[in-house]
């Protein structure tokens, strides 16, 4: 494994250089495929030697030494366990599906080129995050993928509405990275280095207060909070949604948006000390999550449905976190980017089966059109919401037993932001797949089936979120929690003293019953009111009361805009109308005009009266020389 | 013991004649108006400083500062023709050489 990581990690970045410079040069064929081509053979690579890693435990190797002064030494080296490994063959693996999917999305862009080098580069980016040895290396692939993630939000940058998502994303995520980059600083003073093995070593961490780690682990929220869209930073996301779909499906649901629970759980020795952290985890998460599945109930963007269900189930992996669940909130994070991805790419197909149309309004009884994305999206529908036996069943089951296990009111509320979520993603199936058809008559006679590169990425990605579920299959259905056994290493947890919750067997059985039964009855609820009675939701300005509040997404924006973007705005009006060029002009040119005016007063004196000079100059050398004498 | 000049003469004549020398060049710069008779009063202000310088000079029994006047007579000259080079100019334009005719010359 040790000579196959850095291959694994340059050759994405190889990519983006040959498809970057040659993206004039290349054909579009060519480019889609050679750009698939330099993540899936990582994916091959890491997959061929998994298993090494999950014997040794971790591999940490040195490539280089990055930075190196008297006090501060970071190493260009990676950190190779279960928890990266995992990350890694996800970024590859979902990367090279989407990638693949790309090529028949994007096939009739022009710049198509560009578009799979900006992916590539995202993937090098994104897998120097995760392999990194030391929180610095971390932070320049997480401020690349943000970087990339920007390039592509914008990609279709002809838009002007597009730029601005874009560039929201940017600050956005700049507030967060300015939470991190603190906490970096205060862990670099309390610690003198950013490596995980010094930083997360017990015998040095007892060393640290409390307060200190209190502090620096909710630095690291905020940076998580900006990153992985959670409340209050998380209004970028549903914004960035202006990217090409397989962008929204690779980077702001599979892959970029978890690196904040990748950091969480990386860091998870800080957190286990810091009680504080932990219920602000909890809480942050519990309310994003509720707060976005309620504005999910009223959108009907398909893509902005789907970016607040991703917001509200990445407020459920941190709720997770937060309860001291890692692996379960790891767990959600593998299936949640097995369904996620296929509901992104699933609802691509039908954009790209409909020429561009994106309103649910404008659906309808799609699924005699495209049966291959029908099927595909009942399955990830059904993942979501939490049907036995698919995928996110499991996952979320781990998560509500963590929170009943703390309390039966978090594990009410949890199963709360599951049941919205049920509901309106059942909402938006049966508006997009059944009903009667509402699409433009134009629309309806192009719309066609998506091509093979894309239904095949679809096929892969919607077995995962069935059998995804068996990468921890529960042990009260005989099931090895293979995930669990893996993170035990990473988690510090010894073999042998797992955590045993502390629920009996029936009890588990009950409250899986109780959540499924909920699901199906919130399920049969959407299917009375939108096929038993055909209900169109209404046009944006006709919602009244509640349902336009929803609707305007509690209007947040418009209270960002009021608190926060107006005031430097006009702060900004101020330096620039008054301060700029008043006061500093004025000052700048003062000195320029007082030397002028100094001049045109002294000028005065000299006039060539000779005479006079001479009995100045006199009078000076008198004086001087009194002085000398005086003094 | 050689015979020296000092026997005769003592030394604080010799500052004495200098200083008055000094004043009447110094009194000349600033009350004449004639720019030849100013330039005058200013080489026997220079002349006074010399003789001081000599006078010293000799009574240290340093030669270095009599080496020195040397030097200072030999600029002297060539500031003389110079500044009576100037003197030619400014009368050739003002038909003057009063000290105060080149008051026109201003901003």
């Amino acid at each position: 494994m040790e000579n196959l990581i850095w291959p694994i990690v340059v050759l994405p970045l190889l990519g983006f250089i040959v498809l970057g410079l040659g993206s004039k040069i290349l054909p579009k064929t060519v480019g889609g495929v050679l750009a698939s081509l330099f993540v899936l053979i990582p994916f091959l690579l890491l997959l061929s030697d998994a298993a090494s890693v999950f014997e040794k435990g971790l591999i940490e190797n040195t490539l280089f030494t990055w930075i190196s002064t008297s006090t501060l030494n970071i190493e260009f080296a990676h950190y190779i366990d279960p928890l990266s490994l995992i990350m890694m063959l996800i970024i590859t693996g979902i990367g090279s599906l989407i990638h693949i999917y790309s090529i028949g999305y994007m096939h009739d862009d022009p710049r198509s080129n560009i578009f799979f080098s900006y992916l590539n580069l995202f993937i090098f980016f994104m897998l120097l995050l995760i392999i990194s040895n030391n929180y610095l290396l971390l932070f320049a692939g997480w401020e690349g993928v943000g970087l990339c993630s920007y390039l592509l939000i914008g990609f279709w940058f002809k838009v002007d509405e597009y730029n601005e998502a874009a560039k929201k994303a940017f600050v956005m995520n700049r507030i967060g990275d300015l939470g991190f980059l603190m906490g970096l600083f205060l862990m670099y003073y309390q610690f003198g280095s950013l490596n995980y093995d010094v930083v997360l070593d017990p015998a040095n961490l007892s060393q640290v207060s409390t307060e200190v780690i209190t502090a620096i682990t909710l630095l690291f929220i905020v940076g998580a909070a900006g990153k992985s869209a959670q409340i209050p930073l998380y209004t970028w996301l549903p914004d960035a949604m202006a990217g090409p779909t397989p962008v929204s499906a690779l980077i702001h649901a599979a892959t970029m948006v978890t690196a904040g629970i990748y950091l969480t759980i990386r860091s998870h020795a800080l957190f286990d000390l810091a009680p504080i952290s932990m219920q602000v985890l909890t809480v942050v998460g519990l309310v994003t999550s509720i707060f976005a599945a309620t504005i999910g109930l009223k959108q009907n963007d398909i893509k902005k449905v789907l970016a607040y269900s991703t917001v509200s189930q990445l407020g459920l992996m941190f709720f997770a976190l937060g309860l001291g669940a890692y692996v379960a909130a790891f767990f959600h994070l593998l299936t949640h980017a097995f369904f996620k991805a296929l509901l992104f790419l699933g609802a691509g197909s039908v954009i790209h089966g409909l020429g561009g149309e994106q309103d649910i309004r404008k659906m309808g009884a799609m699924r005699k059109v495209m049966p291959i994305t029908f099927l595909v999206f009942l399955v990830g529908t059904l993942a979501i919401s939490g049907i036995p036996p698919f995928s996110g069943f499991f996952s979320k089951d781990q998560i509500l037993l963590a929170a009943y296990e703390k309390s039966p009111l978090l594990f009410a509320l949890g199963i709360m932001a599951s049941l919205l979520t049920v509901f309106y993603m059942f909402r938006m199936f049966f508006l997009v797949f059944y009903g009667k058809s509402r699409v433009d008559h134009d629309a309806l006679h192009h719309a066609h089936e998506s091509p093979l590169t894309m239904t095949l990425p679809l096929g892969a990605l919607a077995l995962l979120s069935v059998f995804g579920g068996l990468l921890n299959w529960p042990s009260l259905m005989g099931g090895g929690t293979w995930l669990q056994h893996n993170m035990a290493g990473v988690l510090g947890i010894e073999e042998g003293h797992e955590h045993h919750h502390s629920i009996s067997a029936s009890t588990e059985w009950m409250l899986m019953g109780i959540v499924v039964a909920l699901v199906l009855a919130v399920i049969a609820f959407a299917y009375s009111i939108y096929i038993g009675k055909n209900t169109v939701p209404v046009e944006d300005e006709a919602e009244q009361g509640f349902g336009r509040m929803l609707n305007r997404k509690y209007f947040v924006d418009e209270l960002y805009h009021a608190l926060f973007v107006k005031p430097i705005q006009m702060l900004s009006e101020f330096f620039g109308r008054i301060v700029d060029p008043k006061i500093l002009d004025g000052i700048i040119n003062g000195v320029g005009q007082s030397i002028t005016g100094a001049g045109a007063l002294l000028k005065y004196i000299q006039q060539g009266a000779v005479g006079l000079y001479l009995f100045v100059f006199a009078l000076g050398i008198i004086l001087l020389l009194a002085l000398q004498i005086l003094f | 013991m050689e015979k020296s000049i000092f026997d005769t003469v003592p030394l604080e004549q010799f500052v004495i004649l200098s200083l008055i020398l000094f004043c009447i060049g110094m009194i000349g710069v600033l009350r004449r108006r004639n720019m030849i008779v100013v330039f005058m009063s200013i080489e026997l202000m220079l002349n006074a400083v010399n003789l001081l310088a000599v006078a010293f000079s000799a009574h240290r029994g340093d030669p270095s500062g009599q080496v020195f006047v040397f030097f200072v007579m030999v600029v002297a000259a060539a500031e003389v023709a110079l500044g009576l080079g100037i003197l030619m100019m400014i009368y050739r334009n003002v038909k003057s050489v009063d000290i105060n005719a080149l008051k026109q010359l201003k901003w």
